[in-house]
């Protein structure tokens, strides 16, 4: 199977401090892989070097086969086919639900309102809040704005969807709605880098699990064999302290 | 004579107010032809270099900067004095009402700029990560996702300041434009009495209390609904 996500040597500093120091990994069509680690490790800095929000230091990021560090490639044009959602949801105060949802339907696609519309609408039914689409941001719970973010993403067809704990600014009663829009995704095939520590999530939905910690992977296997027998270390610590 | 007959007489002399309004008229036009080219100008080209600015390429950067701190700096006075007399030493000659237009329009721009500047930075980083994630790019975040946000907190602090630099337009007085102040000091002069004064006073008041309420109206449209 070819790798839909490929990450090559990458490295990133800020400053003389280096954040990400090798990270080599490749996620194939529609498999569903968990980044865990702990705080400072460098989980979001590479989530975020995946659509170079964050400008690499050194290495190689390929999406679906194409370089998005190489000076030819439409960078803007790449980061619609990769979705990306965040911890504090980012959705845009001053727009509804749908606004918010067809904005880059509208901006990046260039389409007509009313079909741009008919996507939104059709993406908001997909994370079960069609009837929320005339909704501004401030009346919809964290639940609800998480799942309208991801509507946003998906609108644009993406073929990878990048999450940065997409639950942990949630209260814990409106965390089951998005991790069930994310298991709707896998479902249907998506591909999904998804960076959290809901590990009940991880074991029952990931197909792999990958652990980072000082800016480098320092093991990854499946849920049962991370979860179940790790063998770095830091690893067997840091499983040790969640499960705890 | 009573006290509020001696007060009549020197601020609001019906005779003199009768003699001088024409004048205190053709000053308003004067002053609301310059205020509002002053607010046009002023506030695009703060606009401007505030976007400009936003793409944070430091060699331009770096001259916006200083044109702001400097213009931020100066009295006006100062600057007006200086183009109106200076230039022409050079071979320059600019009109006095195009000196007032063109000084007032880049102090206001320095303020504006800063103020537009603050409002741009003051939105959080994670709207650009949203909108820049689904492909939109640097301009089009700015024009459809930031600027939306950043002016609502914009609009307070400049109508204060559109006002505060609009109404130095009565310094045209020092170098001949026939605005407002212009013509109300000259017909003090003439007359010996403070009643043209009073005129213009109140002709200022006419002038910027709906430029207030403007700005509180503007304020309200920017506002978008909240919980
Ligand atoms: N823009 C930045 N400038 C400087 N340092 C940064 C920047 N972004 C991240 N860092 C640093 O990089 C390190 C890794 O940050 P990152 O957010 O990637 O970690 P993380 O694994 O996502 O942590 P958490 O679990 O707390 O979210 C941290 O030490 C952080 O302080
Ligand atoms: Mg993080």
């Amino acid at each position: 199977m070819s790798a839909l996500l490929d990450v090559r040597g990458l490295r990133k500093s800020f400053g003389t401090t280096e954040i990400l120091r090798g990270i080599d990994f490749s996620v194939a069509a529609q498999e569903l892989v968990f980044v865990i680690g702990p705080s400072g490790s460098g989980k979001s800095t590479m989530l975020r070097c995946c659509n170079r929000l964050e400008e690499p230091t050194a290495g190689h990021v390929f999406v679906d086969g194409v370089d998005l560090m190489a000076k030819g490639t439409d960078i803007n044009a790449m980061r619609r086919r990769i979705g990306m959602v965040f911890q504090a949801f980012n959705l845009y105060p001053h727009m509804t639900a749908l606004g918010n949802v067809t904005l880059a339907l509208r901006k990046v696609l260039g389409k007509g309102r009313e079909e741009a519309e008919a996507i939104g609408i059709a993406a908001l039914d997909r994370v079960g809040l069609k009837e929320k689409a005339g909704n501004y941001p401030s009346e919809l719970s964290g639940g609800q704005q998480q799942r309208v973010a991801i509507a946003r993403a998906l609108s644009l067809e993406p073929k990878i969807m990048l999450f940065d704990e997409p639950t942990s600014a949630l209260d814990p009663e409106l965390v089951g709605a998005v991790l069930g829009v994310m298991r709707d995704l896998k479902e249907a095939g998506m591909t999904m880098v998804v960076v959290s520590h809901e590990m009940r999530f991880a074991r029952d939905a990931a197909d792999r699990i990958v652990f980072m910690a000082d800016g480098q992977i320092l093991e990854q296997g499946s849920p049962a064999e991370i979860f179940g027998n790790p063998q770095n270390p830091r690893t067997r610590d840091f499983v040790g302290e969640l499960s705890r | 004579m009573t006290g509020l007959e001696r007060f009549q007489d020197a601020f609001l002399k019906p005779e003199l107010i009768e003699r001088y309004w024409p004048d205190i008229v053709s000053g308003i036009a004067v002053t609301l032809q310059i205020a509002v080219a002053v607010v046009v100008t002023g506030l695009a080209l703060g606009l401007f270099l505030a976007v400009i600015r936003s793409y944070r390429i430091r060699l331009l950067n770096l001259p916006i900067i200083v044109f702001v701190d400097i213009f931020r700096a100066l009295p006006p006075l100062v600057v007006i004095l200086i183009v109106y007399f200076g230039l022409p030493n050079l071979g320059i000659n600019i009109p006095g009402f195009a000196v007032l237009w063109l000084v007032l329009s880049l102090v206001l721009a320095a303020f504006a700029e800063e103020i537009f500047w603050s409002g741009i930075v003051s939105v959080r980083k994670g709207q650009w990560d949203a909108a820049r994630s689904t492909g939109l790019d640097h301009w089009q975040t700015l024009t459809s996702v930031i600027l939306p946000q950043a002016i609502r907190i914009c609009v307070p602090p400049l109508t204060n300041r559109t006002i505060a630099v609009t109404k130095n337009t009565a310094l045209g007085t020092v170098i001949g434009v026939g605005e407002i102040m212009n013509q109300g000091t000259s017909a003090m002069s003439l007359s010996g009495n403070a009643t043209p004064l009073m005129m213009a006073a109140v002709a200022y008041v006419v002038i910027f209390v709906p430029v207030v309420a403007l700005g509180s109206w503007i304020e309200r449209r920017f506002a978008w609904k909240r919980a």
